[in-house]
């Protein structure tokens, strides 16, 4: 690695956290009147347009909080847990490419981070970790409440991890790849036939991860509203059976942080559902039209042409990751929280054997040809 | 500009403060979490080493997967009673402990001093794996060609493990005596 290398993975990270730290308050205020706009209220509207300075106030009020460290609770792990849950919360965004990679000058500019050849190995390895804080901020507090919220996490994260990690195999038995940079370039590809039979010109879909593999997709999408801990499956929350059970302990920026780790895990999983399934920077259908309209009237040829189609996937991307989040918002206001049972039920008794069964068939797919 | 002595020093460090904590800390949960911290710092070590899917693979499955069973069912049983009592060892014991450690520490000396310098991995060569796609490329093609028997056998031994788990745990429930 020379000195330009440093200063690309420098730049490029910091762009990023910066990036993520700036999707935190707006989730939150999405969040906040997204709830209000379901439930027939107003919810925050009194600071600056639209109630958007509104988490400006809160991070204020956060940080001049005072911010006591209760009597009963394990000092050190209770002051570490809420980093351990939001740092590996930054780290998992580190390998999703955010647009198609440019040429400079002799060197090949890639919009991701890493592009570690374990790409999503790497996600699910340091995504487990998050689980740690919860963990740890349970049994820090010294609580019972705190204690049974954070049992319920890791039970939870044990079993629904098993279906997310198979339901993606799919997805690597198709693109025969775990780097998220080539899956997301692959998708760019049509589906020209199902089998033997070849499409016709108009009925050709792009091969976007969800039209080659649904059932893993929608496997996926249930186990990840899981590992966010994210309504219905909320349960080490559970504030009407468990008071607030992990995080009950805490307060001003410690509890801030906790939420902040929520918000960008759901970021995380919002961008790998959209590089997976759904084509990770390819751009949506009619803006590669504009794009080519664009630079045609504008007569842009060579490197700015390139960096206009750079801004146009990003943008792609970004549309893609918000409208996750917005059914993150959607269904957490939508769907009543899960009974325990319920929870293990399906995620041993139908998650885990669709999920095999999706492994199964696709490998039956694969074998002869048909994707 | 070669930094990878200051990390493998620094994960190295981490490894064995961590690794002394996990024995001398009393509470089991965070003798637990201080193991969490030596397969991370482990993890580090594999990746300095370019073996990335190791690393990525011991953060997956030791830290992600079994540590987390592993604090949920000492958090469960509630096991804070300690093994042994240290104030009522025997000073003879004491001194034959510290014989015996000093004796594994000398025979581990000994065999780093022994081994080359420059270890033989022939065609393993980072630069080698590198052309032929990456780890993950190497790894789950010689699995799948070369290793397939012991992988699969492998598997088979460790589904035979779950079953005479649940057989032991369950034993009682079948008979019905509790």
């Amino acid at each position: 690695m020379d000195i330009l290398d440093w200063i690309e993975v420098g730049s490029k990270t910091a762009l990023l956290v910066v990036v993520l730290l700036q999707v935190v308050p707006i989730m939150v205020w999405v969040e906040r009147r997204g709830s209000a706009l379901m439930q027939n209220r107003l919810g925050p509207n009194r600071c600056g347009p639209l109630g958007l300075l509104q988490s400006l106030a809160d991070v204020v009020k956060f940080l001049w909080k005072e911010d006591p460290v209760p009597g009963h609770v394990e000092p050190f792990y209770y002051v570490l847990a809420p980093l351990v849950s939001v740092v590996p919360a930054f780290m998992t965004f580190a390998v999703i490419p955010v647009a198609s990679s440019i040429q400079l000058g002799g060197r090949v500019l890639q919009f991701q981070v890493a592009d570690l050849n374990v790409g999503l190995l790497y996600v699910f390895s340091i995504a487990s970790l998050g689980v740690y804080g919860i963990i740890m901020a349970g049994w820090a507090s010294n609580n019972k409440y705190t204690m049974l919220g954070s049992l319920r996490s890791s039970s939870q994260m044990i079993s629904y991890e098993l279906s997310m990690g198979l339901s993606v195999i799919g997805i690597i038995m198709t693109f025969s790849s775990v780097k998220l940079g080539d899956i997301a370039r692959q998708q760019g590809e049509l589906i020209t036939h199902v089998g033997p039979l070849i499409l016709p010109e108009f009925l050709q879909l792009p091969k976007w991860g969800i039209f080659v593999q649904p059932l893993g997709f929608l496997i996926f999408l249930v186990a990840v509203f899981a590992e966010t801990n994210r309504l219905p499956f909320d349960l080490p929350e559970g504030e009407s059976e468990i008071v607030a059970g992990y995080h009950l302990e805490y307060g001003a920026m410690k509890f801030a942080l906790f939420m902040m780790a929520e918000y960008l895990n759901m970021t995380t999983a919002s961008g790998l559902l959209a590089t997976l399934y759904f084509g990770g920077w390819q751009l949506l259908p009619g803006m590669a039209w504009i794009l080519g309209a664009l630079q045609g009237a504008f007569g842009l040829t060579g490197l700015s042409a390139e960096w206009l189609r750079v801004l146009f996937e990003a943008t792609s991307f970004s549309i893609k990751v918000g409208c996750f989040m917005w059914l993150f918002v959607w269904v957490r206001w939508t769907l009543p929280r899960f009974r325990y049972d319920q929870l293990m039920d399906l995620g041993w008794k139908v998650m885990l054997p669709l999920a095999l069964g999706n492994i199964f068939i696709t490998a039956i797919l694969t074998y002869y040809g048909w994707v | 500009m070669n930094i990878s002595p200051y990390f493998f020093y620094g994960f190295g460090g981490i490894a064995i403060a961590c690794s002394l904590l996990v024995i001398l800390k009393k509470n089991p949960v965070s003798s637990a979490f201080s193991l969490v911290m030596v397969f991370f710092s482990f993890a580090g070590i594999y990746a300095l080493l370019d073996a990335h899917l190791i690393a990525a693979l011991q953060i997956f499955v030791y830290a992600g997967a079994i540590m987390v069973l592993f604090v949920f069912v000492i958090m469960l049983l509630n096991a804070d009673v300690p093994s042994f009592d240290l104030g009522r060892t025997h000073l003879g014991m004491r001194a034959v402990a510290g014989v015996l450690i000093s004796m594994i520490l000398a025979l581990f000396i000994w065999a780093f001093k022994k081994t080359p310098l420059t270890p033989a991995i022939a065609q393993f060569s980072s630069e080698n794996i590198e052309a032929a796609g990456g780890n993950t490329l190497v790894v789950s093609e010689l699995m799948f060609s070369e290793y397939i028997l012991p992988f699969e056998l492998t598997s088979v031994l460790l589904l035979a493990a779950i079953v005479g788990a649940v057989a032991i745990a369950k034993r009682k429930l079948a008979t019905g005596r509790f």
